[in-house]
């Protein structure tokens, strides 16, 4: 284990924050209160939280429709993103995206997208940005095992590997695309596969072990930064919700999710990683717990007072000028 | 005759024309759902908003087929399989999503016919939802049939109700042409009184909605209902609006419109679609074309702004035309002619 007490108690924390956001959403949106799509993160928390870690400012992410735990990870404003979400002028997009566009460039996190598969796109311009303009940085998509089988992925991928870009190409395979499993939609079985086509490395991890996704990206961001080109990174859990709110999931058996949440979850995994390791004591992590209950907790209350957008923003931010 | 909604409809008319000729199929994601999942059943969903729910378990899945999310490859293989003897019904979800798989329809579908010197046919429907008021942000709201309005060799339909939506949808899969299918969002669950049996409305024949001799009022899908609304009001105030319903884009009944116009001499086009090169452009340009000597006022266009579809609420409502702004450009129309 080559990670800091500080690195992993920053990392349990983007966990438990993620965690503890969408489980939040999962309550709040069944009182009707939130507008719109709501696709939650619940159960993929060690991905975006291995990846990200290796990440700072100057790196981008691009994200899917399932975005919040992207976010999170790349930093980006707990009470902004709630307030995004609930459509208020204080949202990170002042209220004009919502919980499928949330994005903060400051934050080097390019926005979740509605669009499956277009971020792998973007992701090879933010890595072909980097390298011209020498700024050191990298560029990762996530993409589902759904949107691993848009034309634009494969695209995308063989690009940055002909220009030998700073891009990681890291697919959250959670088993299902809607309401169809990846079994039945990925020929080959796995995505990792893929990567050997297109001519760079890839790994494929458990995505509920934090430690095993923080290490493949960890060789993934040392060629990038190398400029030795991408990687691909082929994460395997499941989420604990449906594809979106509102979804009777009746395409899953009933066992599964209590199963994955009593044996898998990566937050209990990483307590007893880090338990048997006596690197960090029960106590500091109940601690952070604590803290993201409450800081979440905040930015529900304050979304749900924030005054929405007025009438004027309708017409702003169509072009930088006309 | 029974009442259905717009969503009851369109499922209805899929599993008439899949009964009636085995050469029909209907293809997309999760149109049947569930394959390879933990639960193993046969359909889970029947379609992302249950349009297609029951085809799988009548017709199996030679018939009825769930995609990978592969628009490209999905909707290019439908212009394939339709040239070579299917009659395929794709279904892309959100017309937003035919980004995607633009060529696929703008390069090989619409033109095949015509540079095969008329020897392909491409007897295939694309069923998509579309608009506005759904909360779903700016990639989940387009209408973008105009694109598709735009370009010869396709077919657009735009039902506003769901006796029209059955009878379009039937004509749609038994036409030998290339059909785009438009359905919005905000009035699947809308219901109406539709005929249990098999019928067509046919492609190119506008619905005079409602009979009138002061405006003639062309409203599009949804806005159907918006002139409705207005009408109502506005015959209170004792102004007499015609509201017509083209149902279907390309071909658009322009006879149909010129005769309103020449009758009423007054024009408002009413278009939840971007206000650029929309319909209501299309069809104010139609009239002062072809109707100049009969207009008694400037043609009125009721469009949304020139901006994405918002997401907050207020932002949403404030973007969609309503029966309120179609009102007021009615009332403008009217105002002209006596005052000048
Ligand atoms: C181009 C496009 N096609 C279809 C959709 C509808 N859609 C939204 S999410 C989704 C499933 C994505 O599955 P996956 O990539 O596995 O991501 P997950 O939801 O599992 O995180 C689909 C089909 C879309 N948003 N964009
Ligand atoms: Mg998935």
């Amino acid at each position: 284990m080559q990670q800091s007490r500080d690195q992993l108690l920053k990392a349990y924390r983007v966990m438990s924050r993620i965690r503890e956001f969408d489980e939040r959403l999962h309550v709040e949106f069944a009182t009707g209160e939130i507008p719109g799509f709501v696709h939650l993160y619940a159960g993929e928390e060690a991905v975006a939280a291995g990846i990200c870690a290796h990440l700072s400012d100057r790196d981008y992410i691009a994200s899917t429709h399932r975005g919040h735990g992207h976010c999170i990870a790349k930093d980006c404003d707990v009470t902004g993103m709630m307030a995004e979400i609930y459509g208020k002028a204080a949202g990170l997009c002042g209220g004009k995206g919502g919980s499928m566009h949330i994005a903060d460039l400051d934050k080097g996190m390019m926005g979740a997208n509605g669009i499956v598969g277009a971020g792998t796109a973007l992701v090879c311009g933010a890595a072909l940005s980097a390298k011209t303009l020498g700024t050191g940085g990298v560029a990762v998509a996530f993409t589902g095992d759904g949107g691993s089988n848009q034309g634009t992925v494969f695209e995308a991928m063989n690009l940055a590997s002909v220009w030998s870009l700073p891009a990681i190409f890291v697919f959250e395979n959670n088993g299902y695309g809607e309401a169809t499993a990846s079994e039945w939609a990925l020929a080959g079985g796995d995505i990792v596969r893929r990567a050997q086509a297109f001519a760079m490395p890839g790994h494929q991890v458990d995505g509920n072990d934090y430690f095993a996704v923080w290490d493949a990206m960890r060789q993934a961001t040392e060629r990038a930064r190398a400029g030795q080109g991408p990687s691909l990174i082929e994460c395997k859990m499941k989420r604990y919700y449906g594809h979106f709110e509102g979804d009777t999931q009746n395409y899953r058996a009933k066992e599964e999710i209590e199963t994955l949440r009593a044996e898998k979850d990566c937050m209990k995994r990483f307590r007893a990683q880090v338990g048997e390791a006596g690197l960090i004591d029960v106590a500091a992590l109940d601690a952070i717990d604590a803290e993201a209950k409450a800081e979440i907790d905040a930015a529900v209350k304050a979304a749900k007072a924030a005054p929405t957008p007025p009438a004027s923003a309708l017409m702003t931010d169509v072009y930088a000028s006309y | 005759m029974a009442s259905k909604s717009f969503r009851a409809a369109i499922n209805e008319a899929l599993k008439l024309e899949m009964r009636r000729d085995n050469r029909v199929i209907v293809l997309g994601e999760d149109v049947a759902g569930g394959r390879g999942g933990s639960a193993n059943v046969e359909e889970a969903w029947g379609g992302p908003f249950g349009m297609t729910r029951g085809l799988y378990k009548e017709f199996g899945a030679t018939r009825v087929l769930d995609t990978p999310i592969t628009e490209s490859a999905f909707v290019g293989a439908t212009a394939g399989a339709a040239m070579t003897g299917l009659r395929p019904v794709a279904e892309v979800m959100f017309v937003d999503f035919t980004g995607v798989c633009f060529d696929q329809i703008m390069n090989q579908i619409a033109k095949i016919r015509y540079m095969f010197g008329g020897k392909a046919k491409l007897p295939l429907v694309i069923r998509m939802l579309y608009g506005a008021g759904y909360r779903a942000g700016a990639q989940h709201s387009q209408c973008l049939y105009p694109i598709y309005t735009h370009l010869p060799g396709l077919k657009v339909a735009v039902p506003s109700n769901p006796h029209d939506a059955k009878g379009l949808l039937i004509s749609a899969i038994r036409d030998d042409d290339p059909v785009l299918f438009f359905e919005h969002k905000a009035i699947l669950g809308m219901k109406g009184e539709v005929p249990d049996e098999a019928y067509e409305v046919p492609l190119g024949k506008a619905n005079i909605v409602r009979a009138g001799k002061d405006v003639t009022v062309v409203a599009i899908g949804r806005m159907v209902h918006m002139a409705e609304k207005a009408a109502a009001a506005l015959a209170k105030e004792g102004i007499d609006c015609e509201v017509i319903d083209p149902r279907t884009t390309s071909p658009l009944d322009t006879a149909a419109i010129l005769a309103s116009v020449r009758k009423t001499g007054r024009l408002v086009a009413v278009d939840e679609a971007y206000p650029r090169c929309n319909m209501a452009t299309d069809i104010a340009a139609l009239a002062a074309q072809e109707a100049f000597g009969s207009l008694r006022a400037p043609v009125r266009m009721v469009s949304p702004p020139h901006v994405p579809v918002p997401f907050a609420a207020p932002l949403e409502d404030l973007y969609i035309p309503n029966a309120d702004k179609v009102a007021e450009a009615v009332r403008a129309t009217v105002k002209h002619t006596s005052s000048s």
